[in-house]
């Protein structure tokens, strides 16, 4: 049995009982009196910041109403009316940079209404009864290929089942989620919720799914346009950036999206090996998750280096804070320059930078943290060829159109932000773009509509 | 410090916060509780007739309505007069009496409305020493079906009837416990006065059903599947309380009568609206259900920091200062112009005040695209609503419009004092003099 302080990668740093309570659920839900109580403090804004500040637009107002009048259930269809995945949503987002963090009882008491718990409390309620609560349309005899089975193409997939249409949804992987089920921290994503919500969005019917399937390798963009009758794109962002500095080969040193995978994936978290010394490269949510997660398996140092300053970090202040809570150490401004080490990894050396208007540049200045493994977060690439780009993602216009008709793409592969939120938006717009499309019809109202007039 | 020390009839105590007759002062243990946590007197339990108690129901007797926070805004009851034996009572009473001599003790009675029934009781009431009687015409649910309670209130000629009984039997203060399920308050308050009352009181609990369970169809408190109409009380009540309270308070036949003022009382503004409106004392019984008799302390102390603040020595100069200000609708300033004005500093921009006066107004404020709210004064009559709605106390303010000034809406200048009397439009109006 291995400690905290067993030298080098060592699994089983920590007792069961401790791993256990380390990945519980990070928000426990709120129960029917707290949901009530928290719902009380909502005051139904006019054309509520919180709605505008949300990609899909929930009628927040509306479904917390609900869930202040007894109706969690009702409150839960109207958040997956306008987002299928508002049950991982409410669990992944980072709601103090979107709802809440517009909620006016934040700019009243810095303390805002408790919108994602309330999310959670309502979409659990909806989905623990018997039965799907949306139906399909009549048949219209039209196919559909979603190729990626990750946020974007499951709210695609969800959103063209429900207007009629059959659809074959594709994943690389050899099961379906995308990083809701490899790409999120497991104290988010309790008792296996990312795969249970996707068993219950297919329960709509019509979307046969085909995992182990990748792009490019199994089957192509040609072959899937000659098949069907368009073709969302929502793949992802397969590649990660490597990490340009001399001892970079060694052992130890790793993806920090490999480790959060193989975290989720894996059965008994006590045999899960992890550094006693983690040092984790990155400012953003996985390096979060990453630094986070070594430190609940039981390393003794977590450290996160980031190269540019705090307010830069793609992390929010929220998960920053979590990070420091659980003991692990935030250093900015510090960019990694050579991993030493006689074979493995064991210490890591840091230039601290300074940006002084024309670049960020390094100071001369270096120090060195023990470091038996190694994080790479810092970000990753498409690794999908035959559209059109916009920087280093997929061009898309309109709802997802991109330079090919009768292609559709959504999601991280696209430009915005890398948010499960986001690519829940697009593969719902870019859905009733193409039933639209196909059907020769108005493509639908997703947003909200309240408050539009008063927008315009 | 102000004084607190009350004098209410002749009656004193020392602070003018009684527990009205119910629940809370059934019995000696509760009575005795209540003077150690301060309160300034106790109006105990309905009494009844001698012979066997009335009896409760033995389910819920209590419905109630929440705001938010689950905090309790109404409450009704269909709880009866007192359900132990009147010997009982009498010997707690005069127990209590004795040892807390400097605090109110008043006994609540309700017997059928027969002269006789009423001489029974007094003298034996009077051998407790209690400092004055109650005359409970309000309660409205049971024994009102039995011709007791609000049954006799409803009536003027049987107020007065039984005032007058009291007076002949009794000669200590004799108070008439008013029902507001009624529909002009100053007719059974000059009955009272009529019959020779000392004072009236005011109000009692108001016919109500709470709510209904929706499972059952039962109102609630449900007995048994079948729900009778409560007596409301509560913060809710308030309102009411007090518009009735200034009616009797300004009316010129009881103008002067003393008023005990009852209904929702819970802080020590509370208490001293009541007695700025005409109460001289005011009872309390929800609030301490709610939150236990020490809420007292904070009704003292708030009272008597308010009356330093105000300079008034004593709980007398504070009585009545705002009936001279209640008036009829008739006399009212429409030359008084006022506008309402958004605090941007405190605006925390919810657009609660756009949606109120968009949708059900006068569409008189603009949002910006920004979410910045603004009056327009071309539109805004000034009817408060968004002060009502808003979130943040004091975000939203009226003011008014100087004399001379010109009101954007009407294009017309701000006179002087003028109402409806002398107003063109009004059909009956005189010409001023």
């Amino acid at each position: 049995m291995s400690n905290p302080l067993t030298p080098g990668i060592a699994a089983g740093r920590l007792s069961a009982d401790e791993i256990a309570e380390n990945f519980a659920d990070l928000h426990a839900p709120l129960d029917m009196h707290e949901a009530r109580v928290a719902a009380d403090r909502c005051y139904f804004c006019y054309d509520a910041p919180c709605v505008t500040a949300c990609p899909t637009e929930i009628d927040i107002p509306l479904f917390i109403r609900q869930i202040a009048n007894g109706q969690p259930e009702s409150a839960g269809r109207t958040i997956l009316n306008q987002n299928i995945l508002g049950g991982m949503c409410a669990r992944v987002c980072p709601t103090e940079d979107l709802c809440e963090g517009a909620c006016v009882r934040e700019a009243a008491e810095g303390k805002p209404v408790q919108i994602g718990r309330l999310q959670r409390h309502a979409t659990d309620s909806v989905m623990a009864r018997q039965g799907h609560p949306f139906d399909r349309a009549p048949a219209t005899g039209k196919r559909v290929a979603v190729v990626g089975a990750g946020p974007a193409g499951l709210a695609c997939a969800h959103r063209l089942a429900m207007r009629g249409h059959d659809i074959v949804l594709y994943d690389a992987k050899d099961k379906p989620g995308g990083l809701n089920e490899f790409g999120i921290a497991a104290y988010k994503s309790t008792d296996d919720f990312a795969a249970r919500e996707v068993d219950w969005l297919c329960q709509i019917g019509g979307i046969e799914l085909k995992p182990g399937h990748a792009l490019g390798r199994d089957i192509t963009l040609d072959g899937l346009k000659a098949e069907f009758d368009a073709v969302f794109v929502g793949v992802g962002l397969g590649g990660v950036n490597d990490l340009d500095a001399p001892g970079a080969e060694r052992d130890g040193v790793q993806d920090a999206v490999g480790f959060i995978a193989a975290l989720r994936q894996a059965d008994d978290l006590t045999k899960l090996p992890v550094g006693r010394n983690v040092v984790v490269i990155g400012g953003g949510m996985t390096a979060v998750d990453a630094s986070v997660q070594s430190k609940l398996l039981g390393a003794e140092n977590v450290t996160i280096a980031y190269r540019r300053g705090k307010d830069r970090m793609g992390a929010s202040e929220f998960e920053q804070d979590l990070a420091t809570s659980k003991g692990v150490r935030i250093i900015c401004n510090a960019q990694p320059v050579a991993i030493h080490g006689n074979g493995a990894a064991a210490e890591i050396e840091l230039e601290y930078t300074a940006d002084d208007g024309s670049g960020l540049k390094g100071t001369g200045e270096t120090l060195r943290l023990p470091a038996d493994q190694v994080f790479k977060a810092i970000g990753q690439t498409l690794t999908f060829e035959g559209l059109a780009l916009d920087g280093r993602k997929i061009a898309v216009t309109g709802a997802g159109r991109t330079s090919v008709e009768g292609v559709w793409a959504g999601g991280d592969c696209t430009p915005g932000d890398d948010l499960t939120v986001v690519a829940v938006a697009e593969g719902r717009d870019a859905a009733e773009d193409i039933h639209a499309t196909l059907m020769g019809v108005a493509a639908p109202e997703t947003g909200a509509v309240i408050g539009e007039a008063a927008r315009a | 410090m102000a004084d607190l020390t009350t004098d209410f009839v002749g009656i004193k105590s020392p602070n003018p916060f009684w527990l009205a007759s119910a629940p809370p002062t059934d019995k000696e243990y509760n009575v005795r509780r209540a003077f150690e946590a301060g309160w300034g007197g106790v109006v105990w339990k309905t009494l009844g007739a001698e012979g066997p108690p009335v009896v409760n129901v033995n389910g819920p007797r209590y419905g109630a309505i929440w705001g938010a926070d689950r905090r309790l805004l109404g409450l009704n009851n269909i709880e009866l007069i007192t359900d132990r034996p009147l010997e009982v009572n009498l010997e707690e009473m005069a127990r209590v009496k004795s040892d807390y001599p400097d605090r109110a003790l008043i006994a609540s009675i309700m017997v059928p409305c027969e002269e006789s029934a009423w001489k029974a009781i007094l003298p034996r009431v009077m051998e407790t020493g209690a400092d004055g009687i109650e005359l409970n015409f309000g309660c409205p649910h049971g024994m009102a079906e039995r011709g007791m309670g609000s049954a006799v209130g409803q009536v003027p000629e049987y107020i007065e009837m039984v005032t007058r009984w009291c007076k002949q039997y009794y000669d200590r203060p004799v108070i008439v416990k008013l029902t507001p399920n009624i529909t002009d308050i100053r007719k059974p308050a000059q009955a009272a006065k009529n019959g020779g009352a000392d004072a009236v009181s005011l109000i009692n609990t108001i016919n109500s059903i709470t709510s209904v369970n929706l499972d059952t169809m039962s109102p609630e408190p449900s007995i048994d599947g079948k729900g009778s109409h409560g007596g409301y009380c509560g913060p809710a009540v308030k309102p009411i309380a007090m518009n009735m309270v200034a009616e009797i308070a300004r009316d010129p036949e009881t103008h002067g009568l003393p008023i005990s003022g009852i209904g929702g009382i819970t802080t020590w503004r509370d208490a001293a609206e009541f007695m700025s409106l005409g109460a001289g004392n005011v009872q309390v019984c929800t609030a301490a259900m709610t939150y236990g008799f020490r809420i007292v302390e904070e009704m003292k102390a708030g009272l008597s920091a308010w009356m330093d603040e105000k300079g008034y020595a004593s709980v007398a100069e504070v009585v009545g200062r705002a009936v001279p200000n209640v008036t009829d609708w008739q006399y009212l300033n429409l030359n008084y112009v006022t506008k309402a004005r958004i605090s941007q500093d405190d605006c925390i921009k919810c657009g609660r005040c756009f949606a109120a006066c968009e949708d059900t107004s006068h569409q008189a404020i603009a949002m910006s695209p920004d979410r910045t709210f603004t009056v327009i004064d071309e539109e805004c009559v000034a009817c408060n609503l968004c002060v009502d709605v808003c979130p943040v106390e004091n975000c939203i303010t009226m003011e008014e419009l100087p004399k001379g000034a010109v009101d954007p809406r009407t294009g017309k200048t701000v006179g002087d004092y003028a109402n409806w009397t002398t107003h063109p439009n009004n059909p009956a109006a005189q010409a001023a003099e």
